[in-house]
């Protein structure tokens, strides 16, 4: 599948430039620092990954965006696009591809966090399965920011213009369950307030993180990212040329 | 049999202004096309839309029978094109981004390894074929760009300047390749180079703001004792009176 080879073209592109480094070096700095200060790992006497969970999609939030902001802002800057688009492959298939490589990315980087699950198996007796949970809760919420973000990348030539609405875009979906968002629309449009609570991802993946696999959240997640992705084949197919 | 390419009264608007303007002519096997015109004439937007890039407002084109608008995978499997600009990714290596323009066109294995050492070959790529794009001089980025665009040996072949930011010697071994590759493919290049239309084209069609003002061999445009540049200039000056 044509998919595939973008995906793979593309992972390799990552890895081409300093920018695959970077962030997986940040990530795990920002992920182990948070986890073990602000988070208390050891002085909450758990054996659980509760503190790290709590901070993944905060991170991911800030540096998703910095991953698909070069998605397709980049080709336009290039020019690439045109030689992409002109290749025998249905847009859609390049779409998905780009996301496909952004997604395994990003499994890569959530991987290498290992050693914080060694340590806690080290430490007592977690319940691994919840751990498990908590990781595929990780890679959704990723996927869904990575959708927002290359979307957002489809609409520009600017990266930094991709960044900015891609973290403001994510961030409306993360805080849209947030208790201050939900009090303040249920005293004013109290309709609005179950929608947002519909719509948050920091709610789904709360639930992820309890070890509940449930297929609503699950479906919740493909579907937003189905959603995504819709949206960037069809700015794509309307934009390509501007 | 229904020639190569059929264009047919091609229209793109970019809101008030029109690109291109109730274009139509065809290009059969064996002919070489020169596309001539002042910048902003036209012809890369039509090239674009040839290639599937850019869709027309109206009218349509076809390539080997299959249209550019209905049927976009299908039109781009028989075209090899060449973008204004030659674009690659300039982190590649050259034969990583032929390899990976050969698997996109579905080739697997040892076809696509020799698939990407024959467009290498005609090319005269193969000493800097582990070389990162980025690195490379703009005449070996073009021939990066020309080498994709012929990896699959396609009946029809789109090409937006070629030979731009090639030096003599290397514009005439793409002249020589393209003059080699005509008999059995259907060519457009687009120029701005009027020794390149009499070098290797055996039609020129002029265009300027978005229409077709001359269509014929350049043998003939050039008949009554003028030179093409002469030609060109009066077709597509704008008149004082006009102006």
């Amino acid at each position: 599948m044509a998919a595939l080879t973008v995906a793979r073209r593309e992972l390799a592109g990552y890895f081409a430039t300093p920018v695959a480094y970077v962030f997986i070096v940040i990530f795990l700095m920002m992920a182990g620092a948070l986890t073990f200060t602000l988070g208390g790992f050891f002085q909450r006497g758990q054996a659980d990954l509760g503190p790290f969970f709590t901070f993944v999609p905060w991170l991911f939030l800030f540096l998703v965006p910095a991953l698909t902001m070069r998605l397709w802002a980049e080709e336009r800057r290039l020019g690439t696009i045109e030689l992409l688009l002109t290749l025998p492959l249905p847009q859609w298939q390049a779409v998905l591809g780009k996301f496909l490589a952004a997604w395994a990315f990003c499994a890569i980087a959530l991987l290498l966090t290992f050693p914080l699950v060694l340590t806690v198996n080290y430490l007592g007796n977690p319940d691994n399965g919840v751990i498990a949970a908590g990781y595929v809760g990780c890679l959704l919420v990723a996927g869904a920011y990575l959708a927002v973000g290359a979307a957002m990348s489809a609409m520009t030539k600017n990266q930094v213009i991709a960044f900015v609405l891609a973290v403001a875009v994510c961030f409306l979906f993360a805080a849209a369950g947030s208790p201050v968002v939900t009090e303040f629309l249920s005293q004013r449009i109290p309709m609005l307030a179950e929608v947002a609570r519909g719509l948050s991802i920091t709610e789904r993946f709360n639930s992820l993180t309890r070890g509940v696999i449930a297929l609503r959240d699950v479906v919740f997640f493909l579907s937003f990212m189905g959603f995504f992705l819709f949206v960037n084949a069809v700015v794509i197919d309307h934009r390509k040329a501007d | 049999m229904a020639a190569l390419i059929e264009i047919e009264r091609l229209t793109k608007r970019f809101g008030a202004f029109t690109a291109v303007d109730d274009v139509s002519f065809a290009v059969d096997r064996g002919e070489v096309v020169g596309f001539l015109g002042p910048n902003g004439a036209g012809k890369s937007t039509t090239m674009k839309m040839l290639a599937g890039f850019v869709t027309p407002t109206s009218g349509t084109a076809r390539i080997c029978g299959d249209d550019v608008v209905d049927r976009p995978v299908a039109a781009k499997r028989h075209l090899g094109y060449l973008p204004e600009g030659a674009p690659t990714y300039p982190e590649m290596t050259v034969t990583a981004f032929l390899g990976f323009v050969a698997s996109i066109r579905g080739y697997r294995g040892s076809e696509a390894t020799d698939r990407v050492a024959h467009a290498m070959g005609l090319t005269q790529l193969e000493g800097v074929r582990l070389q990162p794009i980025e690195t490379l001089s703009k005449g070996f980025k073009r021939r990066v760009g020309l080498a994709q665009s012929l990896l699959h040996d396609p009946p029809v072949l789109v090409l937006d300047e070629p030979t731009d930011g090639l030096d003599p010697n290397q514009k005439h071994e793409v002249r020589e390749l393209i003059r080699k590759m005509a008999p059995e493919k259907a060519i457009v290049i687009s120029t701005h180079i009027l020794e390149e239309v009499d070098a290797v084209c055996t039609r020129a069609i002029i265009i300027a703001r978005g229409k077709v003002l001359a269509d014929s061999t350049p043998k003939a445009l050039e008949a009554p004792g003028r030179t093409l540049e002469q030609v060109f200039r009066d077709l597509t000056m704008p008149t004082p009176e006009a102006a």
